[in-house]
C-alpha cells in the first residue's frame, strides 16, 4: 500500500487533489481510498486529506499516521503545523514553492529522507500562467507522479480531464505536465 | 459499472436507481452530499418521475415522506445527528404506521457539545423506534445496502434505516460497482403498497388504540422485526445472486472458526480491525471479528452461535449508554445469556476520534492478557479527565462539562476582555 | 340573492323564497348540507361534545371540499379534538381516505400525499389538512410556513377554537386576550391571557402570498362552504380559519355555538374576509354591530370581566377597541346608505 498525506489550506484544493489521485489510480486498475480531514467548509484554515493506493482491498479507515510521501500545498503550514509527523524514513516529500529546501528551512527533516526523494516546484506559479487561477493541486500532482513514479502521468492527465471539462481540464493538465517535466528534470 | 466515486455519490445513485418518487431533503452534515446528489439527478432528468422537495426542517422531511408513503408513492430522505432527533416522533410514528420510507442516517455524534464527526449516538437514540437498522461496513455495501433496504421495507411495510458512517464513509472517494436500471429493476419491482389512501376505497389511518388494544398493536410489530431476522438473509442472498457480490445480510464473521478472542462492531471500523485481526493472527494469537450488519433486528441466535466458543468477546463501538456503559455490548451480552464468557465494551470513536491499528491492537492485548477493563474508552487522555474528576470531588459541579474542562485547564482563563483605560482619551 | 327595487307582483302561493322552506329553493341556492347527495365526509356517531362548533364546522367544510372535488378527496388531521373524536378506534366516522400523523406536522404530511398522488398519476385527488389552532399557529407553525413558502398544493383548514381543548383548554398563541384557560387562570392583576400577546394566522398566511386565504364561522354556514368551493378553485396553498367556539373550553351553552359565533362577527372580534395573493379583495358587513360585551357575557371564560359590581370596564373596553380595529381594518362596515 502506498499512502499520501496532502496538507494545505481550505479553499486551495486539498481534498480534490486528494479525490484525483484516487481516480488516477483508479484508471490504472488499483484500489484506491481518498478522503479529507473533515470540518466544516471554512476557506484559508489548515486542511489536510489523504489517499492510499494499492493493488488488494483496502479496508483500513484510519487517518494516515505513517505516509509514503507528503505534498505540502502551502509551505505557510511548515513551521505551523505538524505536517511531517509520521513520514517513512524512505518517503517522499514534495513542496509547492520556488524556494529550495535550504530556502524553506527544512534540511533536517530533508535530509533524513534517500537522495532524489525530496522536491520543490513551483505548482502555484505554473498553475497560474496555465489556468490563471493560483490553484496549485493539479500541478503538485504532475510533480507527484515525477517524484514518486507511484502512477503515470498519463493516468493524472486522465483524471484531471474527467473531473474538469474542456479548457479547463486542458489548462490544468497542461500545468500537470510542466510540473512533471520540472520535476524530472531534477 | 466500476467507478471511482464519493460514498455520498455512490448512494445518492444509488437510491436513484431504486426509482424513489418522492424525495425531501434537508440540509445537515454529513449526508448533504448525499441528497444534493439525488437532487441533481431529478433535475437533471437522470431520476424522473420523482418530486424532489426541499422542507423546511427534518421534521418536515420525514413528515413528507409519511405522507407520500401513505398514498403508495415509494419515498425517501436522509439524515443524521441533530436531524435525527428533531424528526424522533415522525421516526416512530412512520414505523406505527407501517410506513415503508428508507432513509439513511450519515452517523454523527449528537450534541452537546455540538460535533460534527462520526459516531453512533443518533442512530443508537431511535434504535428501538420500530424502524429495521442496517449498517454499512464500506461504501459499496452502503450503496447496496440501499437497493435491498426498499425490498426489505416493502416487503415487511416497515422502514428501514441505513446507517453509513458519516465523513469516514460518506466522504470518501473509493471505486464502486454501480448496478444498472436493469439490473436493479430485476431486483426491485415496482412499489406495490400493503395499504394504500385511496379515494375509491377510503379508510382511515392513525387512529388512538387504547388500552385494550395497544399492547397487541405492539406484539405485532415487535414480531414484524422477529420476521425480518429470516427476511434480511434472503434478501442478501438474492443480491448476492443478482449482483454477484456480498452485501448485507444479518452478521459476517471474519476468521472466527477458532477463535479465541472476538471483536464485534458495527460499520466502516470493521476494515480497521480486520486489518489488526490480521496482523494479529500472524503474530500466532487466535482472533477473529464479526461485522453486525442488522442491528436492529438483533440476530441473538446467530451471534450466538458464531461467539459461543469464545473465550471473549470484545466490542468495540462508537456510542455510550452514560452510567450503563456500551450499548451494542449490553445486546451482544443479551445473545450470550446463559454463557459464562465475558463481553467487554470499548468504547472508541466518539465524536469522530480516529481508531487505529495501534490502540485497537493494545487492548486487544491487554484483553488476551485479561488486563481489560469491563468498559474502556480507547485513547482517553487519562490526566485531564482525571484532574477534572479531582477538581469537581471538591466543588460543586455544574453546567457544561466542555466548558468546565476548559476553565480546569486555564485557571486564568477570563472571558470578558477588561476595558482599556488608555481608550477612554 | 337579488332584491327586486321594482314593487313585487303579489304572489299567490310564497315559493322562491326561504319562508316555504329550503327545499323549494334551486339547488344551488342551498347548502351542500342540505343536498341528499353530500358525501357526509364526516358522517354520524363520531364523539364530539354537544354543541361542539369544530364538527359543525368541519362537516359543512369537508363535504363542501368534496363537492368542490368531485369526491376525489383525501384529508390529513393533525392531532387533537377534531382527530380524536371521529376516530376512536376501532370506528372511525370518516367516509374519505384520511392519514392522522402527528400533532405538528400535518401540513408536511400534506405535503407528501399531494406530491405522491402526483407521482401516481392522481393530480385531479385534492388534499385538505386541517388542525385546531394549537396544530395550526403552534406546534405545527413552522410545517404551515414551509408549506405556504413553497406553494404546496393543499388546502389547510384550521378549526380555532382559541385554546388546547382536547388536552383540558390550555392557552394556545390563538387565545384571545383576557380570556381565562387552565394556564391563564383568572387571578391576579391581569387575569386571564395577556394582552400584546398571540398570533392572526390568516393575516400571517396572507403574507406568504398564497392564492388564497380566508376567514370563516360556523355562524354564516352558505359563507364558508362559498369560501371552500372559492379556495378550491386554486391550485396552490390555501387557508381557511373557521371561527369554532367550544362549549366545553369557553363555558358557554351548548346550544348557544351558533349564537355566540355571530356576536363574535357581528361585534367585530372575528373579521370575515378573504384574500389572495396577500391582498384583501372582499369582507363580510356587519349588519347589526354589537358591542363586544354582548359576545363576552355568554362565556364563562369571561367571566372575571362581569363581577357583580365589579365590572372590569377597563378590559372590556381594551377588547372593544380591538373589535374597532378590525372594523377598520377589514373594512368591515356597511357602505353609507346600505338599507
Amino acid at each position: 500500500m502506498f499512502e499520501i498525506r496532502l496538507h494545505g489550506r481550505g479553499g486551495q484544493g486539498v481534498v480534490t487533489a486528494a479525490e484525483l489521485l484516487s481516480v488516477a489510480a483508479f484508471d490504472e486498475g488499483k484500489h484506491a481510498q481518498a478522503f479529507p480531514s473533515f470540518g466544516s467548509e471554512r476557506m484559508g484554515a489548515p486542511v489536510a486529506s489523504y489517499c492510499r493506493m494499492a493493488d488488494t482491498e483496502i479496508r483500513l479507515r484510519e487517518p494516515i499516521m505513517d505516509p509514503d510521501a507528503l505534498i505540502i500545498q502551502d509551505p505557510t503550514l511548515l513551521h505551523s503545523v505538524d505536517v511531517f509527523s509520521g513520514l517513512k524514513p524512505g518517503g517522499f516529500l514534495l513542496i509547492n514553492s520556488t524556494r529550495d529546501i535550504a530556502g524553506l528551512g527544512i534540511d533536517e527533516v530533508a535530509g533524513g529522507l534517500p537522495p532524489g526523494h525530496v522536491a520543490c516546484v513551483g505548482a502555484t506559479e505554473i498553475a497560474l500562467r496555465h489556468t490563471g487561477r493560483p490553484m496549485p493541486n493539479a500541478a503538485l500532482l504532475g510533480g507527484f507522479v515525477a517524484l514518486t513514479r507511484a502512477l503515470a502521468i498519463d493516468a493524472v492527465l486522465d483524471a484531471i480531464h474527467e473531473k474538469f471539462a474542456g479548457p479547463v481540464g486542458d489548462a490544468n493538465a497542461a500545468a500537470a505536465r510542466e510540473a512533471y517535466d520540472a520535476v524530472r528534470a531534477n | 459499472m466500476l467507478r471511482q466515486i464519493e460514498g455520498s455519490q455512490g448512494i445518492a445513485e444509488a437510491v436513484a436507481l431504486c426509482r424513489p418518487q418522492v424525495v425531501c431533503a434537508y440540509p445537515i452534515t454529513p449526508q448533504t452530499h448525499i441528497v444534493e446528489g439525488v437532487g441533481a439527478l431529478v433535475k437533471s432528468g437522470d431520476l424522473e418521475n420523482c418530486e424532489f422537495i426541499n422542507v423546511e426542517s427534518e421534521f418536515a422531511a420525514l413528515s413528507v415522506a409519511i405522507g407520500a408513503s401513505a398514498v403508495g408513492a415509494r419515498s425517501y430522505t436522509a439524515t443524521a445527528s441533530q436531524g435525527l432527533l428533531f424528526m424522533a416522533e415522525a421516526v416512530y410514528n412512520a414505523a406505527g404506521l407501517g410506513l415503508p420510507i428508507v432513509m439513511t442516517v450519515g452517523n454523527r455524534a449528537i450534541g452537546a457539545p455540538i460535533n460534527i464527526w462520526n459516531d453512533h449516538s443518533d442512530s443508537m437514540a431511535l434504535k428501538d423506534a420500530g424502524w429495521i437498522q442496517l449498517y454499512a461496513e464500506t461504501n459499496q455495501e452502503a450503496a447496496d445496502l440501499h437497493i435491498q433496504a426498499f425490498r426489505l421495507a416493502e416487503e415487511l411495510s416497515c422502514p428501514v434505516m441505513v446507517c453509513v458512517d458519516g465523513f469516514i464513509l460518506t466522504h470518501a472517494y473509493e471505486r464502486l460497482d454501480i448496478p444498472t436500471q436493469a439490473e436493479v429493476d430485476a431486483y426491485l419491482p415496482p412499489f406495490d403498497p400493503v395499504q394504500q389512501l385511496d379515494t375509491d376505497n377510503p379508510y382511515s389511518i392513525g387512529a388512538m388504540v387504547g388500552p385494550e388494544a395497544f399492547t397487541e398493536v405492539r406484539y405485532l410489530a415487535h414480531q414484524k422485526q422477529i420476521d425480518a431476522l429470516e427476511v434480511i438473509p434472503r434478501i442478501a442472498a438474492e443480491f448476492e445472486a443478482s449482483f454477484g457480490r456480498v452485501a448485507g445480510g444479518l452478521l459476517r464473521p471474519y476468521r472466527c472458526e477458532d477463535a479465541e478472542t472476538i471483536v464485534v462492531a458495527l460499520g466502516s471500523v470493521n476494515g480497521t480491525i480486520k486489518d489488526v485481526v490480521d496482523a494479529e493472527r500472524a503474530e500466532g494469537a487466535r482472533i477473529g471479528s464479526v461485522t453486525i450488519g442488522a442491528f436492529r433486528p438483533f440476530p441473538l441466535a446467530e451471534l450466538h452461535d458464531v461467539l459461543a466458543g469464545a473465550k471473549r468477546i470484545i466490542c468495540v463501538e462508537k456510542a455510550l449508554a452514560p452510567g450503563l456503559g456500551g450499548i451494542l455490548a449490553s445486546n451482544v451480552r443479551m445473545a450470550l445469556r446463559g454463557e459464562a464468557q465475558p463481553v467487554l465494551t470499548v468504547i472508541a470513536g466518539l465524536g469522530g476520534r480516529p481508531i487505529t491499528r495501534a490502540s485497537l491492537a493494545d487492548v486487544f492485548r491487554r484483553a488476551e492478557r485479561e488486563a481489560l477493563d469491563d468498559v474502556t474508552f480507547l485513547d482517553l487522555n487519562r490526566e485531564v479527565v482525571g484532574a477534572q474528576i479531582a477538581r469537581a470531588a471538591g466543588t460543586r459541579g455544574s453546567g457544561p462539562i466542555a466548558e468546565n474542562l476548559l476553565r480546569a485547564l486555564n485557571p486564568g482563563l477570563v472571558h470578558r476582555v477588561p476595558p482599556n483605560e488608555d481608550a477612554k482619551q | 340573492m337579488t332584491e327586486d327595487t321594482a314593487p313585487q307582483k303579489i304572489k299567490f302561493y310564497q315559493t322562491g323564497t326561504h319562508t316555504v322552506g329550503n327545499r323549494l329553493m334551486d339547488e344551488d341556492g342551498r347548502t351542500v348540507q342540505a343536498s341528499m347527495g353530500r358525501s357526509n365526509a364526516i358522517t354520524s356517531g363520531h364523539r364530539a361534545c354537544q354543541g361542539c362548533g369544530e364538527a359543525l364546522g368541519a362537516r359543512y367544510a369537508l363535504d363542501a371540499a368534496m363537492r368542490a372535488a368531485g369526491g376525489k378527496l383525501m384529508a390529513v388531521n393533525a392531532t387533537g379534538c377534531l382527530e380524536v373524536f371521529t376516530t376512536p378506534y376501532p370506528e372511525t366516522s370518516w367516509q374519505i381516505p384520511w392519514l392522522h400523523s402527528l400533532f405538528g406536522n400535518a401540513p408536511a404530511v400534506a405535503t407528501g400525499v399531494a406530491a405522491g398522488l402526483r407521482m401516481r398519476g392522481k393530480p385531479e385527488v385534492r388534499v385538505v389538512a386541517q388542525g385546531g389552532d394549537g396544530g395550526t399557529t403552534d406546534i405545527g407553525f413552522g410545517c404551515l410556513s414551509g408549506m405556504f413558502e413553497r406553494n404546496d398544493d393543499v388546502l389547510y383548514v384550521c378549526y380555532d377554537n382559541e385554546a388546547y381543548m382536547n388536552t383540558g383548554v390550555q392557552r394556545s398563541s390563538a387565545t384571545p386576550p383576557a380570556a381565562r384557560t387552565a394556564t391563564t387562570p383568572a387571578l391576579g392583576d391581569a387575569p386571564g391571557n395577556v394582552f400584546g400577546t398571540g398570533k392572526f394566522m390568516p393575516k400571517i398566511a396572507m403574507a406568504h402570498n398564497i392564492p388564497y386565504v380566508a376567514t370563516a364561522s360556523v355562524a354564516h354556514l352558505h359563507d364558508l362552504e362559498a369560501k371552500v368551493a372559492r379556495a378550491m378553485e386554486f391550485r396552490g396553498s390555501r387557508y381557511i380559519h373557521i371561527f369554532v367556539p367550544c362549549p366545553l373550553g369557553w363555558g358557554s351553552a351548548s346550544e348557544a355555538t351558533i349564537r355566540i359565533a355571530r356576536l363574535a362577527v357581528e361585534s367585530g372580534l372575528f373579521p370575515l374576509f378573504e384574500a389572495e395573493h396577500g391582498e384583501v379583495v372582499a369582507s363580510g358587513k356587519i349588519r347589526n354591530r354589537v358591542p363586544v360585551d354582548e359576545y363576552l357575557r355568554l362565556q364563562r371564560r369571561f367571566a372575571h370581566l362581569f363581577r357583580k359590581g365589579a365590572e372590569d370596564r377597563d378590559t372590556i373596553a381594551a377588547i372593544q377597541r380591538m373589535a374597532d380595529a378590525n372594523i377598520a381594518r377589514y373594512g368591515l362596515e356597511l357602505p353609507e346608505g346600505t338599507i
